[in-house]
């Protein structure tokens, strides 16, 4: 019986948990992947602290977080309350919007990059309604580089939160709302007093899942603008991929992924936590 | 866990809920006044690739990519198959994807059922650093599990990508399938030790065919997962004859960026699989999706 559980968790611990320890041996070593890699403490760090790309990906990030995460929660939590209850088109509704989920984020990435481009799809509607001001060249111009990548990303993270937030909904108790409604709370009330509440459970999840999904976004930057232009779209990821593999700085490289890891890890131990409660475990 | 693999999605498809209060009659014109033009928005960067994908090349060219389409062929599908292979990244894509997704249900149950049928010590923990394991961000696995790679021959081969694939997703799987195990009555299996069954045979015979649901669910949700990764692809295969769909997709935007029209239809190529696994299995799609949100 021993087996049963032995061979699934050696199979993870080869290519999961030893790879892990390893990045924090790398990290305070330098190394092209070629012969041994020399110890240098914590320079790799040191170097981070004073890397002012590093700390555009930082900000971007910190960007992303707070615009992925605040749109696609807010976006989420609204059409899966508009859409909760029963009625007709709701189920094409629903489709359509998590639909976008089951495509890649590399196709995800296409499907944008050809609606930005200067005579594509965005620029032609602008055009079409007298926003010729507006008109530009979305991913070629670092300002609006990083705006046009998140409209990408909250597109396809939208209809997953609302499959959350929809599974949330049906665990609240209708007895309650109905109550409320009888004592004369309007629907922004209710909502506020007696829905949102009920939802905290779910929002935990949904904010540990957010954090941890923008600290890893990487598939969407690349495949629209590889972290360009001048390092607009720099998230953590991009640019730890850039140094580990494009540069070949394995030990920078991985100096970059403990970090991504020490921000991640408060949000990984919230999930365990809340998903240790439930009754089943 | 169990309540979520099954039930909610179930409801969340039929639009279970029988409440019908506050819902007056005129409401309705409202809502799909708002919602129709919102579920077209989003539906719109699909219908616009779709339409650029069967515009031919003179077209796109002389009308612009914003126009409507005035011309249609399929010979963006063409080129996109034939010149730049993606049909034979299609098929790495396959080769990949389904030897890892059985391998991964199999240790996952394999781990689910050991973990949830028998007394070993600190399963709790065993489950939960598993868990942990596949939370991580891949950035922390990538140049590790790349070197690991060339040193036990695994890099640049589909064997590779399958292995990390099983190896990452164990951890959610195995979480999943322990909830929806520990949801089978004791009774069950304990009649059949009775009668003299083997763990194995409880396994395979008893708990496995229990567990299709389950199964069912994470199947379609590790399909999608395994087909569209990308960071894991460029991270361990080198050839380009070996790429998977969505890594030759980002070749093809280097090497056909001025046509437009083999982009969108590589585009449209790669997202027909997991479309179709998306319709078919939409009810377990959105369940597995569901997984870890309620109580």
């Amino acid at each position: 019986m021993w087996v049963f559980v032995a061979v699934p968790l050696a199979v993870e611990a080869v290519w999961v948990f030893w790879p892990a320890l390893n990045s924090f041996w790398l990290s305070v070593t330098k190394w092209n992947g070629v012969g041994v890699p020399e110890f240098v403490g914590l320079a790799n760090y040191a170097d981070l602290a004073g890397d002012p790309v590093f700390k555009q990906a930082l900000l971007n990030n910190v960007i992303w977080l707070v615009c992925f995460g605040g749109l696609s929660i807010v976006g989420g939590l609204a059409l899966a309350v508009a859409l909760n209850r029963p009625r007709r088109l709701v189920g094409l509704y629903r489709s359509a919007i998590y639909l976008p989920m089951v495509f890649s984020l590399a196709v995800t990435g296409l499907f944008w990059r050809v609606l930005y481009q200067p005579d594509g799809t965005v620029d032609a509607v602008l055009g079409g309604l007298g926003l010729d001001s507006l008109v530009r060249q979305w991913l070629a111009d670092p300002d609006t580089a990083l705006g046009a990548v998140l409209v990408a990303a909250v597109w396809r993270q939208v209809g997953y939160l609302m499959v959350l937030y929809l599974a949330g909904l049906k665990g609240c108790d209708p007895t309650l709302d109905d109550a409320a409604a009888i004592d004369g709370a309007n629907a922004l009330q209710r909502f506020r007093y007696v829905t949102l509440p009920q939802l905290r459970g779910v929002n935990t999840v949904v904010f540990a899942v957010t954090v941890i999904d923008s600290l890893r976004t990487f598939d969407l930057v690349w495949a629209m603008t590889r972290g360009g232009p001048y390092h607009a779209t720099e998230l953590l990821s991009t640019y730890m991929f850039q140094q580990g593999f494009t540069f070949l700085n394995l030990g920078y490289g991985s100096a970059i992924a403990v970090v991504i890891f020490l921000l991640a890890i408060g949000f990984i131990i919230t999930y365990l936590v809340r998903a240790s409660r439930q009754e089943v475990i | 866990m169990a309540v979520a693999t099954g039930t909610p999605a179930r409801d969340a498809q039929a639009g279970g809920v029988t409440r019908h209060a506050g819902h007056r009659p005129g409401g309705g014109v409202v809502f799909h006044l708002v919602m129709a033009p919102v579920a077209l928005l989003w539906v719109a960067p699909m219908l616009f690739a779709a339409a650029i994908a069967v515009r031919s090349f003179d077209d796109v060219t002389e009308r612009g990519l914003g126009a409507l389409p005035a011309s249609f062929t399929l010979s963006g599908f063409v080129t996109a198959v034939t010149e730049v292979e993606l049909g034979t990244a299609l098929v790495n894509s396959l080769i990949v994807t389904a030897p890892a997704v059985v391998l991964a249900l199999l240790l996952s149950s394999m781990a689910a059922f050991g973990l949830s049928r028998y007394e070993i010590p600190f399963r709790r923990t065993i489950l939960l650093g598993m868990l942990a394991g596949n939370l991580l961000p891949p950035q922390v696995l990538l140049i590790p599990v790349a070197k690991m790679s060339e040193n036990i021959g695994t890099y640049d081969a589909l064997v590779g990508l399958v292995a990390i694939h099983v190896g990452f997703g164990l951890g959610f799987y195995t979480f999943v399938l322990y909830g929806f195990m520990r949801s089978i009555p004791r009774e069950v299996t304990e009649a059949a030790v009775v009668d003299g069954a083997g763990s194995m045979q409880v396994y395979w015979r008893i708990v496995m065919p229990l567990s299709r649901p389950a199964l069912a669910a994470l199947a379609a949700l590790a399909t999608t997962w395994i087909y569209n990764d990308l960071v894991w692809a460029l991270t361990i295969l080198q050839s380009q004859a070996k790429f998977p769909i969505t890594a030759a997709l980002l070749n093809l935007q280097g090497s056909y960026v001025s046509q437009w029209n083999v982009v969108a239809s590589g585009a449209m190529l790669a997202a027909i699989p997991t479309a179709v696994v998306f319709f078919a299995f939409q009810r377990h799609f959105v369940s597995g999706l569901l997984v870890g949100s309620t109580k």
